[in-house]
């Protein structure tokens, strides 16, 4: 029993991440047709801005501060600019593998600029574990799952209380009209941007001090959000919310389940599953078919 | 006269790229032929994925594991003691057979959800690869099979492989060439343009999806079946999902749906990072700031811009013609119309 608390808390935490990260994919995809193969990466590259400005002497809140600024003008703005915009009137494809080598490039930068070792992150929350319902469970996790959670609850009140966040739901949904309507299209297709760069750089703080700063840690976390936001539904952020939550939990009982060596393949069955029975998601609406 | 010469002219191009494919080897050393070598088989994999995304218009991101499933089979069969042909023969005919079967969630979905299954089988694949011992000896990978004597020709030394890579090329060349042209590559073209007007117009759409996906994967498979003899030894590492990824990239950046699309990107892929060694660590970064820059400028990869350019020149050339004519009519007393 406590076991199964355990895992399902642990899932909990993990799929907290998962859901921030594949939140950001579902609102690239939404507003500007962007698959993004590099989000793992952009999950990655945060925790290094924060380790460069931790090795310039910056204080910690500081060199997190730091960290979210160079995220928002590198992953939001200039990828905005200087790769999907050029890019976006030439369909999904090319875009797709635009990110693909961007993936590559910012992996690689990252091993010959800073280390090909996985380096520590500073812990933002105190180390020690918290008995629930006879679990030990670790405060770590906790902090994770709320923060997440919390961060997803302010992007959604955001995004349906005020106009700015209405604009944009409207952008999404159909940019055309939404242009008529006088709506900064642009501008709004920008916010989204940096809403996702903020997401990665706020994902990367929080699991960099568990499983460390690594050039390589985005390409498992990537995948599994990526999965995540298709079982949930690929075009709305609860479907990611729920998509993330639920394959962090089944992450963590296939690994304690199923074989060790085969606890990759069980999101993956999932994943086409979903996609040949319910390929809206389990969560999202149907996309009308356009001929 | 205007006909003849793009013909003239392309049947040039492809002798001149033909006498350097096989004069360049001589020169190089044993990693240099070996990276030739290298290129044909990924040519011969991205002429595969050309045909099932750049003709049919059907995304797949699991080249990559046919490449492994080919490699695999012919490393199984060969070190049971099979001549190459018989396992080459059962590479391409299992690739297609599994290629077939993987049509099926295309006739459900499309686009990226199409990319996402196909994705999800790739790795798969890789799983199978690493964990499933008995079979393919997982990480620790199978050796001890050795190239094939072909026609009793020894393929041992590389410049040997390396002929007999670039006439396997030669071969899948023709056979794709001939798909292309052929009844079914209109079909293919028809399905990546507007599958309901296809079908309205009679094309059996279900079937050429499937066969597009197989002939696709069978190429897959047949590069994977050279793959293995030309490396000597066969582990899941080289088959992640990075190598589907790669194998897509050369597709794009070579121009996707042109005939020659897929030499040119296997050649960005499997070259460019070579000879940018002298940069060490830093080779993956520059290639890969090269192809996003690419990609940016022209979208619709190398072909593409040398197809715009093309195009661009006809017009003029036909509008020219056209002033030339106007010119012409306007000469006293053939337009009444202009005083």
């Amino acid at each position: 029993m406590s076991n199964i608390v355990n895992l399902l808390l642990a899932g909990l935490a993990t799929g907290a991440i998962y859901a921030l990260v594949a939140i950001g994919f579902t609102l690239l995809w939404q507003t500007s047709q962007t698959i993004n193969f590099a989000q793992g990466e952009f999950v990655m590259l945060p925790a290094f801005f924060v380790l460069a400005a931790l090795n310039l002497k910056a204080p910690l809140w500081l060199a997190l501060l730091i960290g979210l600024g160079a995220s928002l003008l590198v992953l939001g703005a200039m990828f905005k600019l200087i790769i999907v915009d050029p890019m976006l009137r030439h369909g999904v494809l090319p875009l797709a593998i635009c990110t693909m080598a961007l993936s590559i490039f910012l992996k690689e930068g990252v091993k010959e600029s800073y280390s090909a070792e996985a380096s520590p992150f500073p812990s933002l929350f105190p180390s020690g574990n918290v008995s629930v319902l006879g679990a030990q469970i670790s405060i770590q996790s906790i902090s994770i799952f709320v923060f997440a959670l919390a961060a997803v609850y302010l992007l959604q009140a955001f995004l349906m209380r005020t106009s700015t966040g209405r604009q944009m739901q409207a952008t999404a949904q159909n940019p055309s009209v939404a242009k008529l309507l006088g709506i900064p299209v642009e501008r709004m297709i920008l916010y989204t941007f940096l809403i996702n760069a903020a997401l990665v750089a706020l994902a990367s703080f929080l699991v960099s001090p568990v499983y460390l700063a690594k050039f390589s840690a985005g390409e498992t976390l990537g995948l599994s959000a990526f999965i995540a936001a298709i079982v949930g539904g690929f075009n709305q952020i609860r479907g990611a919310i729920a998509g993330g939550l639920l394959l962090g939990v089944v992450d963590n009982f296939a690994a304690a389940y199923v074989s060790t060596q085969y606890r990759g393949a069980v999101p993956l069955f999932l994943l086409i599953a979903v996609i040949l029975f319910r390929p809206q998601g389990l969560f999202g609406r149907a996309e009308e078919r356009t001929v | 006269m205007m006909g003849a010469k793009p013909a003239l002219l392309r049947a040039g191009l492809l002798l001149l790229g033909l006498g350097l494919l096989i004069a360049v080897p001589i020169g190089l050393n044993r990693y240099g032929v070996y990276i030739m070598s290298l290129w044909a088989v990924m040519a011969i994999a991205a002429m595969g994925l050309n045909l099932t995304l750049g003709y049919a218009g059907q995304v797949s991101l699991a080249q990559g594991a046919f490449v492994g499933i080919g490699a695999y089979a012919v490393a199984i069969l060969m070190t049971h003691g099979m001549p190459f042909i018989v396992p080459l023969l059962v590479a391409v005919a299992l690739s297609f057979a599994i290629g077939w079967a993987l049509g099926y969630p295309a006739l459900r979905v499309q686009h990226h959800y199409l990319a996402f299954v196909t994705l999800a089988f790739s790795t798969l694949v890789y799983l199978i690869f690493r964990n499933e011992e008995w079979l393919t000896k997982g990480i620790y990978g199978i050796m001890g099979f050795q190239r094939p004597t072909v026609f009793g020709l020894s393929t041992r030394t590389p410049l040997a492989f390396y002929y007999f890579c670039l006439a396997m090329l030669a071969l899948a060349t023709a056979v794709m060439a001939w798909i292309v042209r052929s009844p079914w590559g209109r079909a293919f073209v028809a399905l990546r343009e507007n599958p309901i007007r296809a079908l309205s117009l009679g094309v059996d759409t279900r079937r050429y999806t499937l066969m597009a996906f197989a002939i696709g994967s069978a190429m897959g498979g047949f590069a994977g079946a050279l793959y293995a003899p030309l490396v000597e030894f066969v582990d899941p590492t080289p088959f992640t999902l990075a190598l589907s990824l790669n194998i897509l990239m050369m597709v794009i950046v070579g121009g996707s749906g042109f005939f020659f699309g897929p030499f040119l990107g296997a050649a960005i892929a499997v070259l460019l990072p070579e000879w940018l060694r002298f940069a060490q660590g830093w080779y993956l970064v520059i290639y890969a700031a090269f192809v996003m820059a690419l990609l940016v400028y022209t979208p619709t990869g190398l072909l593409g811009v040398a197809d715009r350019i093309m195009a661009n020149r006809r017009t003029r050339r036909a509008s020219a013609a056209r002033a030339a004519a106007a010119a012409a009519l306007d000469a006293p007393g053939l337009n009444p119309e202009k005083p």
